[in-house]
Formats: C-alpha cells, structure tokens, sequence
C-alpha cells in the first residue's frame, strides 16, 4: 500500500518471515492439542513487537494502529490463536497501560511484558454481561489501603498463563461507576477458573478470573475511580481495528491455499484452476481480501492520524469478519473432503475466524454503534 | 406429516434425548463412535427403513425415512450419517443383488446389527468418480482389488462394503460393484482422518492389496458399476437433505430459546429486532429446505424419481444448514463459540454436507445439465 512507510514496509518482511519460521510449523498441532505457543510467543519478545505500541522508554516499539495491524496479518496467517493472545497481551494489556497508567504504573509493568517475561491479559465481561459491557458487577470496595474485589470474568484471553490483568470492576452503583486495575497473578483471593473450550482460536487460552475477596493495593487502581468507561473508549478502536488484521490474515492465507490447491488438484483430466466454478471462487475471495486490506489499512492509518471517531472502526470490525467467515467457507469448499479434514489449514482458519465475529464486541454491537451515530438525530424525534 | 410419522419422530426424539443427548459433546471431542447406540435404533427398526419386510427391512416410505432422519440429526449428524450411508448400501443390495446376495447380506444390515458402507472416492478422484484407478483384475473365481479408497464413511466400523473399481476400459463404463466384507485378505484400513466435523462418524481409508473376492460378490455384472453408484447417490442426495434439515431446526431451536432467556440491556436479547430477523430468515429457510426436500422424497416415492429436484433438495438444504448454524453460533455468541452448547458443533458438523454425496458445485453441474435438456 503506498502509504506505508519503510519502518513499517520493514515490519511486515520481518513478521511474515517469523510467522513462516515460528508459528505456522506448530499452528496444527497446538489448536488439536488446545495447547499455547508459549516458545513463540517468548520470541516475539526477541522480534520486539509484544509492545509495538508501547513507549520506547518502556522498551516498546513505538509505532502505531497500522504497524500493529500489519503485524496481525502476518501472525494471522500462520495461526490466529497465537494471534489472539498476542492481540490481548500488546493491545488490551500493554496498549492499555501506556495509555492509561500512571508513570510509575507504567514503569512497573511495562518493560516486563515489553520482553515478554510477563504475559498480559484483560478482564471485561462476565458470565451475564457481554455485549452490554457498562453494566458488569465485579465490586471492587475501598478498604483502607487496599480494595477488596469480588467477582468473576468470563472469555479471558491468556487466563491461565496471565502474569498481569488489566480489569475492569464496578465501585458505585451509578451505571457508570467503573473503576479498572491492574491485578497480578499470586493477589490474595485472585485465581483462575476453568479452562474454556473453543470450536476454534484453540491455540489460545481461555479463562475465567475469580476474585473472592481478593486484596488490591489502593495503588493498582488506575487513574481515578469512575474513569474506566473514558479508559475503555480510549482503547476500543483500536482493538477493533487490530482484530480485524487477524481476519485480513486469515483471509489471505485461505486465498493463498486455493490458488495452490487449484493448481495441484486433478479431477476431469485437467487441474481445478481451468474450472470456471473454480476461477469465479478464488477471483471472488481475491478481490474481496484485497478490498478489505484497502478498507482496513486506510482506517488504520487515519486512525494513527487521530482522524477517525467510532464509526469507522466498528465498520471494519464489522465487515472483515464476516466476509472472512464467508471466504474460509468457501476455501475449505474448494478444498472438497481435503479441505475438511485437519491435513489442510483452511477448516481451522475457518473456526478460528468465527470468534473474530464475535469477540471484541459481536456484529451486532457494531451494527448499534453504526446506526446509533448515524442515527443520531432521528433518534432524538 | 401423517400419524405414523409422527410417531416415529416422538419416539426417535426420546431416544436421542435419553441415549445420545448426554454424551454427545464427549463422543464428539473423542472421535468416539458407539456401537450400541447404533445396535438400539436397528432393534428399534430405524437401520433398515426402507427395506422391504422379507429382508427384515420396515417397508416404509423415503418420506418416512427423512422423517426419522432429520429427527436424529437433530442430536447427532453422525448417527444420521451412518444410518443413511447403510440404508444406501442396502438399497443397492436390493436393487441390483440377486437372491442369494439379498438373502446373506440384508437381513443383519437392516437390522443394525452391521453396518454398510459405499465406497466410491479415491485421493485423487472425488468429483471426478468416473476416474477411479482401483482395479479388479478377473482371475479363477472371481477378482482380485488393488488401490485404495479415500473419505469412506463408516470405514473400519463397516462389515459389508460397496466397492467400485475397474474392470475395463477407462471412464465410467469400465467399472464395477463389489461387496467386499471385513477381514477378507489382502483388505485393510488405512489411516483414519481428523476432521472438522463428524468426528462421532469415522471416516477411513481402506486399502486393497491383492485381496481376493469371489465371483459372487459381483453385484448384476462387470461395467455397471458407475450406474450402481450414481443411482445410489440419488437417493443419497435426498436423505443428506434430511439431515441438513433436522441440523438447521436443532440450530434454529437453539437460537430462540437462548435469546428468550438470556438478557442484555435489560430485555431478553430476543426483543432485538436485529435478532429477530435473523431467526425469521433462519426459520424460513429451513421450512423451505424441509419443503424441498418432502417433495425430492415424495417424487422418489411415487416411482418418479427427479434427478434434478434431488440435486436442488440437497444443494438447498445443506447451503441452509450451514447459513442457520453458522448464525446461530453468532446469536449464541461466546458461549456459541464453546463446547459447552452444541451449536459450534451443528456448524462444524454442517460444512461436510455441502462436500459429501456430490459438491454442492456438482450439485449445480447436474441441475444445468437438467435444465439445458428441459430447453433443447
């Protein structure tokens, strides 16, 4: 695209190359065996993206909405749940401290899970609020030096393997009275409840947080208490813009299965590309992916230009998944019995794209979003 | 439906919820295929529906059939799957066996207490049948296989198998059936695929070297073998339709109930319109797939088979299954995506039905190639 520039032009060969090396060798094995990359994921460290938008004092990269959506895609490629963990750690962990946190927070916390020495996550919903996010029911309570938190997270990205949770909690009964902190693994009354399986992004752990009465320094509460709805709106673009680079991801890697798969496969005395049924899925699914890479680099960029409000990032979030559900289909349908079974990449990247339609806010949040704002004066009559 | 359908699906609806129902997210997980389970719906009379009586079969209608089967796809595709691959089976001993061969292999298929399985694809030839490179060479006796087949459902669990492989000239007029069974020598299973979905139902490799099957297991005679099969897949296309129907009202009820009861913004999620045209669109689409597919089963019924209305039934229905499944995982939401509610698996188990029995891409081979006939 001709808007990026070298250090990010850079970024991609560096990313795409590990993603060949690293990541996509295991990807089979660790979504069959819901294990996690955990030897990748430590060298991310090494590459230097696990905070691609972090502060360089802090050890991070320093880069922007688009370096990080560039580095999804290559990561997407190869294994989207080792993706989605990066994603939860570098942009819903360590995005939102840089952002958020105070100096010594940041001091703290950051250079750690810069490295990777320390895995982060972030805690929102609950067993009972998804999409209405606003009303969660984590107390946390105010006690002298410390707050007492009670409560359960639910669909926690890196649970299990989380040194630092950034978690959202409620402090008052206003529905606005939310309050985040950062928790670390070994707090008094902090555990992690029962592994979630998944139809896909099975190389990513799932979790529950458990707090019971569990003891929080007064000094992990971040900025003020009431502040975590600014906090959220801070972060949400570009969560959703960087989790759709992981469909992006998974939308080339399906057209580049086809295209070889099309040139190998015989059937008829001819190979399948000279088949016009053929010619029409994998012209369709090319011109879509590229249509979505120009949709989702262009909002990226505009969004490091702080041009952009919510409505384009929930566009995105919305439209890059769910055409990629479409294409995956299509690629393991082209794949015949092969594509079906687990020889071939496409039926994973296919469930592993589903979650992308619905974590991060589903298709029908960002349908309300949309309408909402575009709605917004006929709404008012 | 009439009384006696009714009653099947009530009983059939029992049986899944007492003795499938419960373990069926860990069979799924575990490729674990139940033989008992099986063995329970032949006793019942469900392996061997439309089987004539003197073979021990119900004598009862494809409509009936598709009934039955939509019924237990509502719990378990793979179940459905087996029986329907069987029934098949058994319909092609039936149509071209003679009386010795309807007389052994029948009555323990319509019985369940084995099953049958046909075997057509081979790794390099899936939608392209007619290329098949198995060969059965013509020697004292009978004939000896060699090659391979690939994606056979109900591999290694099976005892009698319809094999198709070569006795002559290249394409389709070179090859024949066989029943081969179990343990015969020289015939083995090979690997066993990790699939998507079906994992309740094994799908197998099966490999002949040099095995050995007498004459008898001819089935009519040599060169028929490519007619066998495609006149199988007819019926074949029908009942598939039937189980992408009874996979997209289990996806549908699922749908409705979890949004009556789970609640966001104060209001059950099912108050959204949003929400609700989903499920209308989701409803009326599987009505009309059901409609499609009554009406394919009612025409093969009659004793007017319609190649093309099959074709259509089965292209439909399976399209649909996977639409329905697939939103019904978006209206679930997170816990959509988890094993701990079946829709994931509904949508897992949906895609191989737009492969199997024919691509859906064939599927519209075979419609146009109807309809070019209808207007030349």
């Amino acid at each position: 695209m001709w808007f990026l520039s070298d250090e990010e032009k850079q970024l991609q060969d560096v990313c795409r190359d590990f993603a060949r090396n690293e990541i996509a060798p295991h990807a089979e094995k660790h979504d069959t065996e819901e294990t996690f990359n955990m030897d990748a994921f430590k060298k991310m460290g090494e590459l230097g993206v696990l905070g691609i938008t972090a502060e360089p004092e802090y050890g991070g990269a320093g880069m922007g909405c688009l370096a990080a959506t560039l580095v999804m895609e290559e990561f997407g490629k190869a294994c989207p749940g080792l993706t989605l963990s990066y994603l939860a750690h570098s942009i819903l962990a360590v995005n939102n401290i840089q952002n958020n946190a105070s100096e010594d927070q940041k001091k703290k916390y950051l250079p750690k899970l810069v490295t990777g020495e320390h895995i982060g996550c972030m805690g929102m919903s609950e067993p009972e609020y998804g999409s209405d996010a606003v009303g969660i029911q984590t107390r946390a309570v105010k006690k002298g030096d410390h707050y007492e938190i009670n409560g359960t997270k639910m669909w926690i990205t890196n649970a299990q393997y989380a040194d630092v949770a950034y978690v959202y909690t409620r402090t008052g009964d206003k529905k606005k009275d939310l309050s985040t902190f950062i928790i670390e693994k070994g707090m008094e009354g902090f555990s992690v409840g029962k592994p979630i399986h998944k139809m896909g992004m099975r190389g990513s752990p799932t979790g529950e947080l458990v707090f019971e009465n569990a003891k929080v320094p007064v000094e992990n509460l971040i900025g003020n208490e009431g502040d975590s709805v600014y906090h959220m709106m801070k972060n949400l673009e570009i969560e959703r813009i960087t989790i759709a680079g992981i469909s992006l991801g998974i939308a080339q890697a399906c057209v580049d299965a086809c295209i070889k798969y099309a040139g190998e496969r015989k059937q008829f005395g001819k190979n399948l590309a000279h088949f016009q049924m053929i010619q029409k899925m994998v012209a369709e699914m090319a011109t879509e992916t590229e249509m979505l890479r120009r949709f989702l680099y262009t909002v990226a960029y505009e969004y490091d230009q702080g041009k952009i409000g919510a409505v384009p990032a929930a566009m995105v979030k919305l439209q890059v998944p769910k055409m990629v559900t479409k294409i995956a289909l299509d690629a393991i349908q082209l794949h015949g019995g092969y594509g079906y079974s687990r020889e071939f990449p496409v039926e994973r990247l296919m469930r592993d794209n589903k979650l992308n339609e619905i974590g991060a806010g589903t298709n029908e949040v960002m349908i309300m979003i949309i309408a909402k704002k575009l709605l917004e004066d006929a709404l008012k009559n | 439906m009439n009384e006696l359908q009714v009653e099947l699906k009530n009983q059939l609806e029992r049986f899944r919820n007492d003795k499938i129902e419960p373990t069926v997210e860990h069979d799924d997980k575990n490729e674990s295929f139940k033989m008992e389970i099986f063995r329970e719906l032949g006793q019942l009379g469900f392996c061997g529906m439309t089987l004539p009586e003197e073979y021990g079969g119900a004598g009862l209608t494809y409509q009936d059939f598709c009934v039955a089967l939509s019924e237990i796809a509502k719990s378990s595709v793979s179940y459905a799957a087996t029986i329907s691959v069987s029934t098949m089976v058994q319909a092609i001993i039936n149509e071209y066996g003679n009386e010795e061969q309807k007389k052994k292999y029948l009555p323990e298929l319509t019985a369940g207490q084995e099953i049958g399985a046909f075997c057509l694809s081979e790794s390099s030839s899936g939608s392209d049948a007619a290329s098949l490179k198995t060969t059965a060479k013509k020697v004292d006796g009978g004939y000896v296989l060699n090659g391979s087949k690939m994606w056979i459902t109900s591999g290694g669990i099976a005892k009698t198998y319809i094999v198709m492989a070569r006795t002559g000239e290249e394409g389709h007029k070179g090859i024949s059936s066989f029943i081969v069974q179990d343990g015969m020598d020289g015939f083995s299973y090979g690997k066993k695929e990790s699939k998507m979905g079906w994992r309740v139902s094994p799908t197998r490799e099966l490999v002949f070297e040099n095995c050995f099957v007498p004459e008898e297991n001819l089935l009519k005679e040599e060169g028929f073998g490519f007619k066998i099969a495609m006149s199988a897949l007819d019926k074949g296309r029908i009942t598939i339709g039937s189980i992408a129907v009874g996979l997209s009202q289990r996806a549908l009820d699922e749908s409705i109930k979890y949004s009556l009861e789970r609640k966001q913004f104060n209001q059950s999620i099912f108050d959204f319109q949003g929400l609700q045209f989903m499920m209308a669109d989701m409803a009326t689409e599987t009505e009309a797939s059901r409609l499609l597919v009554e009406q394919a089963a009612m025409y093969y019924d009659l004793g007017t088979p319609n190649q093309k209305l099959a074709s259509m039934a089965k292209l439909k229905s399976t399209d649909t299954a996977m639409k329905v499944s697939t939103d019904a995982v978006q209206i679930l939401g997170g816990v959509g995506y988890t094993s701990e509610y079946p829709v994931e698996r509904l949508m897992r188990d949906a895609k191989v039905l737009q492969i199997l029995e024919g691509t859906n891409q064939i599927q519209k081979v075979v419609i146009a190639r109807s309809l070019k006939k209808e207007y030349s």
